[in-house]
């Protein structure tokens, strides 16, 4: 394996972030994966594609994002100063509009005339929807019998933005299913379709569009705590399914040695019972949706279903770069559990009047434990990718709180 | 025919025969170890006497994302019932026990192979006399590991070309490829829409000139009629989720019924031509 732990450079040709990434798809779909290709090299390439994404960014998502000092929170954890990457605050609730909107605008340049995504807690679906809409493109949305049900305020949106959402009962009927049956989907409409992937992880090139389009968070939290804290954070601090915002965040960090990139899985009822999520510390590398990278698996190379209080979350795999940085040990990977995700939305609501995603609430739990490690003089970054409004319900359910 | 014949040898000696008689071959798709390893044994050593001059065996998969519903039940109705990759390869050892004649190769996905290894897994195929294997989601670009190792070992690496490979594509589909070509008769799911024969004989024409390789053609052969007429422009005939479907809903009787059915249809479809 090469390391080349210096660089940002990954992807290689190949698609491979080391021994990572790839394309591993059926031959129906390998002539589309070129043809993406060539016309996402083309369009990031184009001065004038980046300045259609800036327009949007600023004026539609409502970017740049703040950065906040979470004053409350880092008094109750009691050492590092913590800040928050307000990246909940973009339109439709979380970071997914970043990348929904560059791929629905690379669909738009390359004649494409329908969109399909599939979605786990429904915030990738919602996005995509709303691009859709925006852009006047009809839209499927593939979701999980079990995600429609334990997120019905994101079905009923995508419903009202017009598009079509398809319940996939097959497997377990969370994300996994929902990007198979997308994948059947598109082999089977593939003149006409885009395939909006959610999350930096499915074959070349989509790991490192994603990533790209989510880039924009690092970038601009990065100049943001250049100037209000003089220096850079001791760590960086994300929640991973697939790994979209955690990459979005690390990305333009990745060079500065000095910042720890910390990555929190979902551990589900714990590692312990095999019941989890955490696909790095709990998994092996496979290949699974088109690329080679941690996978949970039995000892036949089956696939074991995830398991997390959170659908954004529930996914048995992990994008190609974080199995690469991993690897060659740049970033950290660890984990917390169901009813440590619970614990924090109801501390963060209550100490800083922000309800969070349970996806976040996730990383919240390490940061707590970071915090006390880094002590006063430390300083932390974490991405507050999504707004918990669509979790009230699920969350309410799990305190066996009626509404 | 020589009993000494293995891997893509026996694939090609078993295509040459056929040619000679002018006839295409008739591949029969089973789902390994469905609805559990007894009976899909049963199914398996009971196909060469219904017809099938080629047999595919399905390796089980929790996300097969290439098929339909038929065979993503099937391979759900297999794990379920324990059966694992090497179990698959134990029935095809069966088989090839009783059989040396008829060519067996299995269909998956590639995630058990990448986990057992290559090798690993190429060793165990040439120790169950499977004779060749077609990976799903492994195109060219990523199948140098298993193409090295199955060339070692004389195997077959049967690729894939589909209603999307243009004249670009094609070269990079078939460097390297033996034994035969892989048509998807229509761009989709296993099972699923139904092939027109035209087009499917406009593409076999032109893979069969640009590879020297018997070209058989699946992916929603479903019928007879549709079988019969797959035949008469193509070197194999591949008929898969309809004989899962049968064996769901039938059982092996109903499933090597119609395996016979569509065998005689396969083979008689040219001489119905030409009189």
């Amino acid at each position: 394996m090469t390391v080349k732990t210096d660089d940002v450079q990954w992807p290689d040709a190949r698609g491979r972030f080391g021994d990572f990434g790839g394309r591993f798809v059926a031959e129906t779909l390998m002539p589309l994966i070129l043809e993406l290709e060539s016309a996402w090299d083309e369009a990031r390439n184009d001065p004038e594609f980046a300045k259609q994404m800036d327009g949007f960014l600023r004026d539609y998502v409502g970017r740049p994002s703040a950065v906040y000092h979470a004053e409350r929170l880092s008094a109750e954890f009691g050492g590092a100063k913590i800040w928050f990457k307000r990246d909940e605050l973009n339109h439709t609730g979380s970071h997914k509009i970043n990348n929904c909107l560059g791929q629905v605008l690379l669909a738009k340049r390359m004649g494409k005339t329908r969109i399909i995504a599939e979605t786990g807690a429904g915030q990738h679906g919602v996005a995509t929807a709303t691009m859709a809409a925006r852009f006047g493109l009809p839209c499927v949305v593939f979701m999980g019998a079990t995600d429609i049900e334990r997120q019905q305020p994101n079905v009923f949106r995508m419903k009202l933005l017009g598009a079509e959402v398809i319940p996939v009962t097959s497997g377990t009927g969370t994300l996994k299913d929902a990007m198979n049956e997308a994948l059947r989907d598109w082999v089977t409409h593939v003149d006409e379709t885009f395939y909006v992937i959610g999350t930096v992880a499915g074959p070349h090139p989509y790991p490192h569009m994603v990533r790209e389009f989510q880039s924009v968070i690092g970038r601009e939290a990065r100049a943001q705590i250049l100037q209000r804290e003089g220096r850079l954070p001791d760590a960086c601090v994300a929640c991973i399914g697939g790994g979209s915002n955690a990459m979005g965040l690390f990305h333009a960090f990745v060079p500065d040695k000095g910042v720890r990139l910390i990555g929190v899985e979902a551990a589900g009822l714990g590692i312990e019972t095999g019941k989890h999520a955490a696909s790095l510390k709990g998994g092996a590398p496979g290949v699974l949706h088109g690329n080679r990278t941690y996978l949970l698996q039995d000892d036949d190379g089956q696939i074991i279903d995830a398991h997390s209080i959170s659908a954004g979350l529930d996914y048995p795999g992990i994008g190609p770069e974080h199995a690469h940085l991993h690897d060659v040990g740049r970033a950290e990977y660890v984990s917390a559990t169901d009813k440590e995700a619970l614990e924090m939305f109801q501390l963060c609501t209550k100490l800083e009047g922000i309800i969070p995603a349970l996806e976040p609430a996730h990383a919240l739990a390490r940061v707590a434990d970071l915090a006390k490690e880094l002590g006063p003089k430390g300083l932390i970054l974490m991405n507050m990718c999504g707004r918990g409004d669509k979790d009230v319900f699920a969350v309410a359910k799990h305190l066996g709180v009626k509404i | 025919m020589n009993a000494q014949l293995t891997g893509a040898a026996r694939l090609e000696a078993r295509f040459s025969a056929l040619a000679t008689q002018n006839r295409a071959a008739f591949v029969a798709y089973i789902m390994g170890g469905d609805p559990d390893l007894k009976t899909a044994q049963e199914l398996l050593d009971g196909l060469p006497a219904t017809g099938a001059d080629i047999i595919e065996l399905g390796l089980p998969f929790t996300d097969p994302m290439a098929d339909g519903p038929a065979i993503q039940a099937a391979a759900l109705r297999a794990l379920g019932a324990g059966v694992r990759t090497k179990n698959v390869l134990a029935m095809a050892a069966k088989f090839r026990q009783k059989d040396t004649q008829t060519p067996v190769i299995v269909m998956g996905y590639y995630n058990p192979v990448h986990h057992m290894g290559c090798e690993a897994f190429t060793d165990a195929c040439v120790a169950a006399g499977v004779d060749g294997a077609i990976m799903v989601d492994l195109p060219p670009e990523e199948d140098a590991p298993l193409r090295t190792a199955f060339d070692a070992a004389g195997l077959a690496l049967i690729r894939l070309a589909t209603p999307t490979t243009d004249d670009q594509r094609l070269p990079t589909v078939i460097t390297g490829t033996s034994g035969f070509v892989y048509y998807v008769s229509v761009a989709g799911i296993t099972g699923a829409a139904v092939p027109d024969a035209d087009p499917v004989a406009r593409a076999v024409s032109r893979i069969r000139a640009a590879s020297g390789l018997p070209v058989a053609v699946g992916f929603g052969v479903r019928t007879t009629q549709k079988a019969a007429q797959i035949a008469r422009v193509a070197d194999g005939v591949v008929v898969g989720s309809a004989i899962v479907d049968a064996m769901a809903s039938g059982g092996v009787k109903e499933a090597l019924a119609l395996a016979r059915t569509l065998g005689r249809a396969v083979h008689t479809a040219r001489q119905e031509v030409s009189q």
